[in-house]
């Protein structure tokens, strides 16, 4: 696999320290949205962040370019912390961090043009004006799959996917080194997303890129994605290469989310077995304690109550926060009833 | 035992960007106790079908222009209102993707379960609140006789729809019609009710239309499956005959673009182009601006439907030879 040779030379482009982002609601009542997650993205790479609604990925996402003011912790793009930045040195950097959002009706101002849009980062960063900011916007536009003759057209004159290819130009103009991906393809028809999935993908491939890969859908984010992190309740729970999370997940809850993820192939549906969770996730506002996972676990022990468990590099390059399992004794199922080997770690 | 049989469909809406054939001459059967699964991108027509089945099409801008749509040998478009009124919900019901939007924000969940048997099986008060909560059970809600006090924003997503669930299956219906019914769901608690909806299925024997656009799902649920693009049916088969020996190039390339999170891949197929605009249909085939192996009959004569097999059906001039290319390809 070309992402683990690459690995062993990457350096780090964006390394996240111990990022929180908490919501004061009010009446003490907090939304740990993101609670101490730590996280090394290397250059070249599309790393995949997975979970399910309200986990945090999405708030980690924007708490990374800052666009979500994080409470604590650190972010360091290329060894300078962006949250030590005054707000114009941090205008700066932003130039080489950028963002795709969802939802590609909302994310384009109706009143301009594809041209204005697309423009506008060149005019903000003074990147290009007149005539050349113009051959740059066409330039951009071809380069995404759409017509230059588009440029004087409005968004409402656009399909969801091609909106979509609007603000990756967008996201482009400025020549980022990493973007943040926040559910590109998630409002989009089966035959459109794999359009895009191909376009990010040809994009890093040509421009050096290094995405965030965010997504609550299994099966966009092994396509896309060379590592793949796992966010549960605000917290990192496994990270490992993507087809090792697919073919050997670690974390009781990673397996239950990979056996829950429908295959479209008969065939295998029939026969296949899945890990059924009980219940919904846990409300954030009142996370439980221990492990977040522990009330849907099917592994869960007393213990599990009361140690939070932190990500342990289990196997190479292969982490995950149970106390369940120990480099040792690396499969749950292998662990006698009862017993913790990751609980020393947690203690000493 | 046929239950369903829908025949020669037409529902047009009357836009100010023209007339939108959304469906547009569909037919098919359902056969008592099957599954049957509608997949499609959006604009395909696979929820107007579903509206038209059970005749809440807004009229206007919507009309069912022609068409049978025989629910037990009985024609559902030509009876009066009332008498529709008493199949819908009662004897045909239906779960929608958003169950916020479909459930009464004011209304406690029993007293919302219980105008369904109330209403339709004449139910006292007493019998239906026992009956809600038994139906709360059965769906799986925790702590049922408590929770039945609750209003909708008190629960979860997927609590809700087990909610939905609950009130569609409580008259026992014999048809369940769930519009994309996991789409607003996160993954392990789709997992969760389509398990529901398998077991409640095996349990009471109703049959289900399935409408997607989850190839996934449709793999897992349905005994038979219909392929929906621009208004027309462009393949129908039994849903292992599909997925193994796709006779359509739509079908082909949908199958095709859906990563496989089982399988090791490197690009990803994609199909070119957009959805064709269905208020602006041109001649021919409506697939084939995107189709990589269509040919001028394609552009110039809309294509036949054609029997591959007994039931295996495909709208396509080259129906035969995609379908031989499939088992050619299953051999190797």
């Amino acid at each position: 696999m070309p992402s683990q040779s690459n690995q062993a030379v990457a350096e780090t482009l964006i390394a996240i320290r111990d990022l929180k982002v908490h919501f004061n609601l009010g009446g003490n009542r907090v939304v740990k949205a993101v609670d101490g997650v730590t996280l090394d993205i290397y250059q070249g790479e599309t790393l995949g962040l997975v979970g399910e609604s309200g986990c945090g990925k999405s708030t980690l996402g924007r708490a990374v370019l800052r666009l979500t003011e994080p409470t604590s912790g650190q972010v360091l793009y290329r060894n300078k912390d962006l949250a030590q930045l005054s707000g114009r040195q941090l205008r700066e950097q932003r130039r080489h961090l950028q963002i795709i959002f969802q939802d590609p009706y909302a994310s384009l101002n109706p009143r301009m043009t594809v041209g204005q849009i697309v423009g506008e980062p060149l005019d903000t960063f003074r990147l290009a004006r007149g005539r050349e900011a113009e051959a740059r916007v066409q330039e951009l536009l071809e380069t995404v799959g759409l017509s230059k003759r588009f440029i004087k057209r409005y968004p409402h004159e656009f399909s969801g996917g091609q909106r979509q290819r609007i603000g990756i130009a967008r996201a482009l103009a400025v020549d980022p080194d990493f973007i943040v991906a926040d559910e590109p393809i998630s409002a989009l028809d089966v035959s459109i997303q794999a359009q895009i999935m191909n376009l990010l993908k040809k994009l890093r491939r040509e421009k050096n890129l290094t995405y965030l890969f965010i997504s609550h859908d299994l099966r966009a984010i092994r396509h896309v994605s060379d590592r793949v992190a796992v966010m549960y309740l605000g917290r990192l729970v496994e990270i490992a290469d993507a087809k090792t999370i697919y073919v050997e997940p670690l974390m009781p809850y990673t397996k239950a989310l990979i056996s829950a993820v429908p295959v479209p192939d008969p065939e295998i549906e029939a026969t296949r077995q899945r890990i059924m969770l009980e219940g919904d996730v846990p409300s954030p506002i009142n996370p439980p304690s221990g492990c977040p996972f522990h009330t849907r676990c099917p592994y869960a022990i007393d213990v599990c109550k009361e140690v939070v468990p932190q990500l342990v590099e289990i196997k190479p390059a292969h982490f995950a926060a149970c106390i369940r399992i120990s480099p040792e004794v690396p499969h749950i199922e292998d662990v006698p009833p009862g017993s913790a080997p990751g609980l020393e770690s947690h203690r000493g | 035992m046929i239950l369903l049989e829908v025949r020669d469909l037409r529902t047009y809406f009357e836009t100010d960007d023209g007339l939108v054939k959304a469906v547009d001459g569909i037919s098919f059967q359902l056969q008592h106790g099957e599954t049957l699964g509608i997949v499609g991108e959006s604009g395909s027509g696979k929820s107007v079908t579903n509206l038209s089945i059970i005749r809440l099409v807004p009229d206007p801008p919507g009309k069912i222009v022609s068409g049978e749509v025989l629910f037990k040998g009985e024609d559902i478009l030509s009876l009066p209102p009332d008498a529709v009124r008493r199949i819908r919900g009662r004897r045909i019901a239906m779960i929608f993707q958003d169950p916020m939007t479909s459930l009464n924000p004011f209304m406690k969940i029993s007293k919302q379960l219980m105008e369904m048997t109330q209403l339709h099986l004449g139910h006292t008060r007493s019998q239906a609140y026992e009956h809600a909560v038994r139906m709360l059970e059965t769906v799986g809600i925790p702590d049922a006789r408590a929770r039945a006090g609750s209003y909708p924003h008190e629960f979860s997503g997927g609590m809700r729809q087990r909610v939905m669930i609950a009130m569609a299956l409580s008259c026992e219906p014999e048809l369940l019609i769930a519009d994309e019914p996991t789409t607003a769901l996160d993954v392990t608690i789709q997992a969760q009710i389509l398990e529901l909806i398998k077991k409640l299925k095996q349990e009471t024997g109703t049959s289900v239309i399935l409408i997607t656009h989850d190839l996934g799902v449709v793999a897992g649920m349905t005994d038979h499956v219909i392929v929906m693009y621009a208004g027309k049916i462009f393949e129908q088969a039994k849903t292992k005959e599909l997925f193994a020996l796709p006779g359509n190039p739509y079908t082909k390339g949908l199958l095709r673009s859906v990563p496989d999170p089982t399988a090791e891949q490197g690009k990803l197929y994609q199909i070119p182009g957009l959805p064709p605009d269905v208020a602006h249909l041109k001649p021919g085939c409506p697939f084939a601006d995107r189709c990589e192996r269509a040919e001028d009959i394609c552009r110039r004569e809309f294509p036949p439907f054609v029997a591959l097999t007994p039931d295996h059906h495909s709208l396509c001039h080259f129906a035969n030879e995609v379908y031989a290319e499939s088992i050619q390809s299953s051999r190797s």
